[in-house]
């Protein structure tokens, strides 16, 4: 089967490493997600495997031919920034944008007619671009990066600034390429709509690829937790059981009938420092079973956005490396590490409120 | 999907034929094409007015003096005056000049003529009488000695005294300098507006980021000689028509009727001046625009550029259409980049020999294939970097 690979993206701009030996795939069919904060360096690598950007080393090939000009014409492509010509009218700017993709007169107006008319925009066809809405002028975008009907798809950020039913047409579009047979790489900060779509998941941080799998995968590497709901406990009970790591504490606001001591508290915990006998959370649930009562004990399944938490906030020399030398803006990095402590208590802070 | 042997057409053409499509839809181009060919034809016409009215001086030869139309007309006609004769008869011809349609009306008075006229024979006519009286009275003579006063009349038509001037003074031929005005500054106006629709152009794609999903299907280059091309072609075609206008207006109007101009070259050499300039100002402008990602900044990179569009206009339409021969024009229409603003009006003037044009063509085209890299280089390496203005330096040295 095909797939699109880039391997070993190297790009350096000025003093900043913005790619470090960045490398996944995707094969054909299959909807990738690349997620990571802002600055992590997706919209660099989308450049770079379309030719808008050179990079320092590594190579983009689908097929296992470099993805050179005359395969790029048959990506469909979304940039971040939004790029149509602002006074040319819909229907004429798609025409056009698919004739230089290589497609004939008749055949671009016949994709072009067919994809406004998908996605809701085939009444403002005669519209310049610029009197359409900003929900429209992006179908309009994502129009342009389907209009020739790309082998690949590469869509930065498609998400943004859609409306939910207009959400839901791009989903759609995107698991119906993909069925077809299309790889499908996307970048979003929405990641529930990630792993709902996604096939795999691609988080990259200060550069590099820090985790690349599907999210059963990426939770499999994840160390499991449990939710222990009681009653009846004295906050903090849990401290005293070896081998466990408070992750969360929730307690429920005490009622007018009970105290703090006796009113229901959730705790999520996860092993640490290796599982002494006697120790980790089946002791903790012991040892609540004997002190109190349980009323909820249960595996948590990490969503995405708290693997994509984890990889993005864990020091850098814990996260799984894949043997990439040490980035070397060290200093950058430490500014940018928030700890692990400090961040779960301002959320049980939170939570407790 | 076939990724190669695609039906589509080559890139640059497809380019070349937006631009072409949206430039002459734009409500802006049409109305300048239309005021710049009315002004031509409306000009022209003002002109033929101005022209017709001291063209033909009406003669009226009162009948029984029709032996003196021909010797009239022979010494017009030797003198360079346009004279228009009719016989009429006296007391009609008399109420024709009361009225102005004739200018003079001769009658016989004792052995030769008078001229009636309504207040003083007419300044060109003068001359003319006087010269007809003189010969009038010469064949006379000749006739009363026996000789034939044609033989005369012919060898005195002949005799001349040619100058031999010491310092020739530059004839001032109305209609060349029409001509040049027209030319000079037909190139300046389409030569201007065509360059800003290219740096506006550049700087339009580079500001809405579509050349971002452009250049992911096509080389810069490809991209900006399809610009070039095809605001050239549109370029071309206006200063065709406008030029066509103007040498057609010309002919159907009559304004060339005793002027030197050669309107064919002339025209045509602005035709061709116009293709030079406009290859080197676009490459030029195309390049400097791709540095900047905002339309408020494209001033600040193409003025230079402007400012050396306006220095040679300005000379050529004010000091070669009355000193064709003027040192700083002469050189100026030499030095590249300035050539295509003063050698259409030299030429229009007919100052410059075909060599001396050819040469500086070729001293100009010389240089597009320099400007095609550099250009070329500079604008590949700016176009895809947005936000702060790239250093041409920077654009020049790198080659990402």
């Amino acid at each position: 089967m095909p797939s699109l690979v880039l391997s070993h993206l190297r790009k350096r701009f000025g003093d900043l490493q913005a790619l470090d030996d960045l490398s996944f795939s995707v094969a054909a069919g299959e909807i990738f997600g690349f997620v990571g904060s802002n600055g992590a360096g997706k919209t660099t690598t989308m450049r770079i495997a379309l030719g808008v950007l050179a990079a320092d080393a590594g190579t983009v090939t689908w097929d296992g031919r470099p993805l050179d000009l005359d395969l790029r014409r048959t990506v469909g492509y979304m940039p971040e920034e939004r790029g149509l010509y602002p006074q040319m009218k819909v229907g004429e700017q798609l025409v056009y944008l698919a004739r230089l993709h290589g497609l004939g007169k008749e055949a671009a107006t016949a994709a072009m007619e067919e994809w406004t008319e998908r996605l809701g925009i085939a009444e403002r066809r005669g519209d310049e671009v610029m009197r359409l809405s900003l929900g429209n002028q992006q179908r309009v975008q994502l129009a342009a990066a389907l209009v020739h009907d790309p082998a690949i798809l590469v869509l930065d950020e498609p998400f943004s600034g859609l409306d939910p039913v207009a959400v839901d047409v791009m989903s759609t579009v995107l698991q119906e390429r993909a069925a077809a047979g299309v790889p499908v790489v996307f970048s979003s900060h929405q990641l529930d709509l990630v792993e709902r779509l996604c096939d795999r998941v691609g988080i990259v941080r200060a550069g590099r690829m820090e985790a690349v799998g599907t999210i059963d995968e990426l939770r499999s590497t994840a160390t499991p937790r449990w939710r222990l709901t009681t009653s009846g406990l004295a906050p903090g009970w849990e401290a005293a059981v070896p081998g466990v790591r408070v992750v969360e504490t929730a307690t429920a606001p005490p009622s007018s009938a009970g105290s703090a001591a006796t009113s229901p508290g959730t705790v999520v915990l996860e092993e640490a420092g290796g599982t002494a006998p006697g120790g980790g959370p089946q002791a903790a649930l012991a040892a609540a079973l004997a002190a109190g009562t349980v009323l909820e004990f249960s595996p948590v399944r990490p969503s995405l956005t708290d693997l994509f938490r984890h990889v993005v906030t864990t020091p850098e020399e814990t996260g799984p490396v894949s043997g990439a030398p040490p980035a070397p803006a060290e200093g950058r990095e430490k500014r940018r590490r928030t700890s692990r402590r400090s961040h779960d208590s301002r959320r049980t802070r939170e939570e407790t409120r | 999907m076939s990724t190669s042997g695609a039906p589509g057409q080559h890139p640059v053409r497809l380019v070349a034929g937006r631009e072409i499509r949206t430039r002459t839809r734009s409500k802006g181009f049409l109305w300048m094409t239309v005021i710049l060919v009315v002004a031509v034809v409306a000009g022209g016409f003002l002109l033929s007015l101005v022209q017709g009215s001291d063209k033909a001086q009406h003669v009226g030869i009162a009948t029984g003096e029709s032996a003196v139309e021909a010797p009239l007309k022979a010494v017009a006609e030797g003198m360079g005056v346009d004279v228009a004769t009719s016989v009429v008869d006296r007391d009609a011809g008399t109420a024709q000049v009361r009225d102005g349609s004739l200018d003079v009306l001769l009658v016989p008075s004792g052995d030769g003529l008078a001229a009636v006229v309504k207040d003083s024979v007419p300044e060109l006519l003068s001359p003319v009488l006087t010269a007809l009286a003189q010969q009038l009275a010469l064949s006379r003579q000749v006739t009363d000695l026996g000789g034939d006063p044609a033989t005369v009349s012919s060898a005195v038509a002949a005799a001349s005294v040619p100058a031999q001037p010491l310092e020739p003074a530059s004839v001032v031929d109305a209609a060349q300098v029409v001509a040049a005005y027209v030319v000079g500054i037909l190139l300046f106006l389409s030569l201007m507006t065509c360059g800003q629709m290219i740096s506006q152009g550049v700087v339009e794609e580079k500001s809405s980021r579509v050349v971002e999903i452009l250049l992911s299907n096509i080389r810069p280059w490809q991209l900006m000689s399809g610009k070039v091309l095809g605001i050239g072609v549109v370029g071309l075609v206006q200063v065709g028509l406008v030029v066509a206008a103007g040498a057609g207006s010309a002919l159907a109007f009559g304004l060339l009727d005793g002027s030197s101009i050669d309107i064919g070259p002339a025209a045509l050499w602005a035709l061709v001046w116009f293709v030079v300039g406009f290859t080197m100002y676009a490459l030029l402008l195309a390049s400097l625009a791709s540095l900047v990602s905002r339309q408020e900044d494209v001033g600040s990179v193409t003025s230079p550029v402007m400012t050396l569009m306006v220095v040679p206009y300005i000379v050529a339409v004010s000091v070669a259409p009355w000193d064709p021969h003027n040192t700083l024009v002469t050189v100026l229409s030499w030095v590249p980049f300035c050539s295509p603003l003063v050698m259409p009006t030299r030429a229009a003037l007919d100052a410059a020999s075909t060599p001396e044009m050819l040469g500086a063509l070729a001293l100009n085209v010389v240089l597009i294939p320099v400007l095609i890299r550099l250009a070329g280089r500079v604008y590949s390496n700016a176009v895809l970097r947005s936000g702060a203005r790239v250093r041409l330096s920077q654009a020049l040295r790198q080659d990402s």
